[in-house]
């Protein structure tokens, strides 16, 4: 089905292409080969989902959100868990992280004056922290577990790694929230007497919390996603008890569903595939609700 | 206008959601009815994982007071958490090394260890392969060691009886006991092999790559054996005195080796001796051991071992 698709636009590109005048041989090479490239990963995609869809299907009952992992009797193992552990994973980070990096985004965009070297450092530091991977941060946050004596594998340490995870990415896109506010509506704060944080807290920032919210939360649907750092932390796989406090050990989705999916047992590999879509419902959920936000409560100058 | 509807909107979804967690979080907390209450906290190796927790599952249902969690930071990263006093079970997949002992000493942690299940490791081909039923361990040292990188590519360099087909290697990956487990009994040396395989820390990669070519071989715990047997042959070994079948019963006489190997859980001493319900759980690890190495699909201990888990098991605390 997909190959019909891909095909029919192939013919049509370089129609498109023959349009604007660029009908060399290598353009039109070029544009077929991007929409290869497209095909080949939607395709991975739709494998990847259908398999999901598939096996996951038929576990996809009670047991999954109500009960635990179990050995005993895989067939009724759930990801109760793994799934009061995210939630719990992402409210910690979702705590720690916003308004560390909202402050952190005002105070470069209003305050920070951008010609000295500290600020400038900053900002470059900025850019290559959003670009570290996600498992330095679960090293990191392991290294200073052990050097306060805190305990590796609880909800605070996961939120702790998360959180400097989504940090610069949270920074980032609350400054471009904040850069997208017209400069008019600053001075006519100003004009009118308000001082430079009254200014910010009652008029810039209100107007940028659609574009904050929306940045916000495709961080923390990313922090939904990782496995890696978590399993670094010593997150567990197995634990028969809800979490309940910063304090509490933890599974989440990933970390569960990649325990699962390495076992020899199949009806465990049936549960990692309807836990996969149980994740994936969480994430477009989280990615609906951005898009929403961002389609009611953006302004237009 | 807009920005008050949001505020006013998001206000009360957190308190929903923290309110909703609480709630969930404090769901279970009735639970505490039986005669000793804590956590028992376990880490260590992800092939023993499946035991500890199916012991922490079951024990649940005698002491719901009792939180067990295990995590799989894997055998060499459990000792290094265990040996700062951080876990009270440690679960391995080989026996501690002296390295990491020194490190127990030094943080002053005093440990028992127990055997509680038998591994077989299993050499296996696909069921489709029609020219290997026995290996000696001579032949999978050439298959295997250091020297055979690049060299050794095809089966009839390994025995002249079989095709001049090409070998296509599965195995575990370095971080992993088995891999410790496997080179220290078929090439002499624990860490030494050769690298040029499908290294993979997933073992259904290797059911997969293995069972679909009938010149693959690789190895792994008994367990994905038994899970794959449709798919899989395994393959006999020979270390001298005939060929033998990875089997409970070959792994519990001793007759398969060198491949059979015990798989312990390290207590802390100090754990077991302050926190009782440490010490209850690691009672009912030895006196239900036999469900529990069932339900985590392993070989079960013979006598002799049996008597030892329930003797070193009764000597702690």
């Amino acid at each position: 089905m997909a190959t019909i698709g891909t095909l029919s636009r192939q013919v049509a590109t370089p129609l498109k292409a023959e349009r604007h005048g660029d009908r060399s041989i290598a353009s039109i090479a070029f544009l077929i080969a991007l929409w290869v490239a497209l095909a080949f990963a939607v395709v991975c995609l739709a494998v990847l989902l259908i398999d999901s869809f598939v096996k996951g299907l038929p576990r996809l009952d009670s047991n999954l959100l109500t009960r635990y992992s179990s050995q005993v009797i895989p067939e009724s193992a759930g990801a109760r868990a793994a799934i009061l552990g995210s939630m719990w994973v992402i409210v910690t980070t979702a705590v720690l992280a916003i308004p560390l990096g909202v402050s952190a985004a005002i105070y470069l965009e209003e305050f920070a004056n951008p010609r000295r070297w500290y600020n400038r450092l900053i900002e470059v530091n900025l850019q290559n922290l959003a670009a570290v991977p996600a498992i330095v941060y679960g090293m990191l946050t392991a290294g200073f577990a052990l050097a306060v004596g805190l305990r590796r594998g609880i909800v605070l340490a996961a939120g702790i790694a998360l959180a400097l995870l989504i940090l610069p990415v949270i920074i980032i896109t609350t400054r471009e929230a904040l850069r997208a506010v017209p400069a008019e509506i600053r001075d006519g704060s100003l004009a009118l007497g308000a001082t430079p944080l009254q200014t910010v807290w009652r008029q810039t920032l209100p107007s940028a919390i659609p574009g904050i919210a929306t940045g916000t939360i495709l961080a923390l649907s990313r922090a939904l996603g990782e496995a890696a750092p978590l399993l670094l932390l010593g997150g567990l796989v197995f634990i028969n008890y809800d979490p309940d406090g910063l304090f509490s050990g933890f599974t989440t989705l990933p970390i569960q569903i990649f325990d699962w999916t390495g076992r020899p047992e199949d009806a465990f590999k049936e549960v990692a595939s309807a836990t996969i879509i149980v994740l994936l419902v969480l994430l477009l959920a989280m990615n609906a609700l951005a898009i929403i936000i961002r389609n009611r409560y953006q302004k237009r100058w | 206008m807009t920005s008050t509807i949001l505020r006013r909107a998001a206000l009360p979804a957190v308190l929903v959601l923290t309110l909703g967690l609480s709630a969930c979080g404090g769901s279970n907390e009735s639970g505490s009815e039986g005669d000793v209450s804590g956590e028992v906290l376990a880490d260590g190796s992800s092939t023993v994982q499946p035991l500890t927790a199916a012991a922490g599952e079951l024990f649940a249902e005698e002491e719901p007071g009792v939180n067990v969690s295990v995590g799989t930071a894997g055998t060499g990263g459990g000792f290094e958490v265990f040996c700062q006093g951080k876990t009270d079970i440690s679960n391995a997949s080989r026996p501690i090394e002296d390295e990491e002992a020194a490190l127990c000493d030094k943080a002053g942690v005093e440990y028992t260890e127990l055997q509680v299940a038998t591994d077989a490791l299993t050499v296996v081909v696909s069921a489709e392969n029609d020219f290997i039923t026995c290996l000696t361990t001579d032949e999978l040292k050439t298959l295997w060691e250091p020297a055979a990188e690049g060299k050794i590519t095809t089966w009839d360099q390994v025995n002249p009886d079989f095709p001049a087909e090409e070998i296509s290697l599965f195995g575990a990956g370095t971080d992993s006991g088995t891999f410790d487990y496997f080179t220290d009994a078929i090439n002499g040396e624990e860490g030494a092999s050769r690298t040029d395989y499908n290294a993979t820390e997933d073992d259904n990669v290797t059911v997969t790559g293995v069972s679909g070519s009938p010149t693959a071989i690789g190895y792994f715990g008994f367990s994905y054996f038994q899970e794959n047997s449709d798919k899989l042959k395994a393959v006999e070994v020979d270390s001298g005195d005939g060929c033998v079948a990875p089997s409970p019963e070959s792994a519990q006489d001793g007759t398969y080796t060198p491949l059979a190997r015990p798989l312990f859980i390290y207590v802390n001493n100090k754990s077991a001796a302050d926190k009782p319900y440490v010490k209850a759980f690691v009672d009912f690890y030895a006196e239900q051991n036999a469900d529990i190495v069932a339900a985590a699909k392993f070989i079960p201990l013979n006598e002799e071992q049996s008597t030892e888990l329930a003797d070193t098991a009764e000597s702690l605390g």
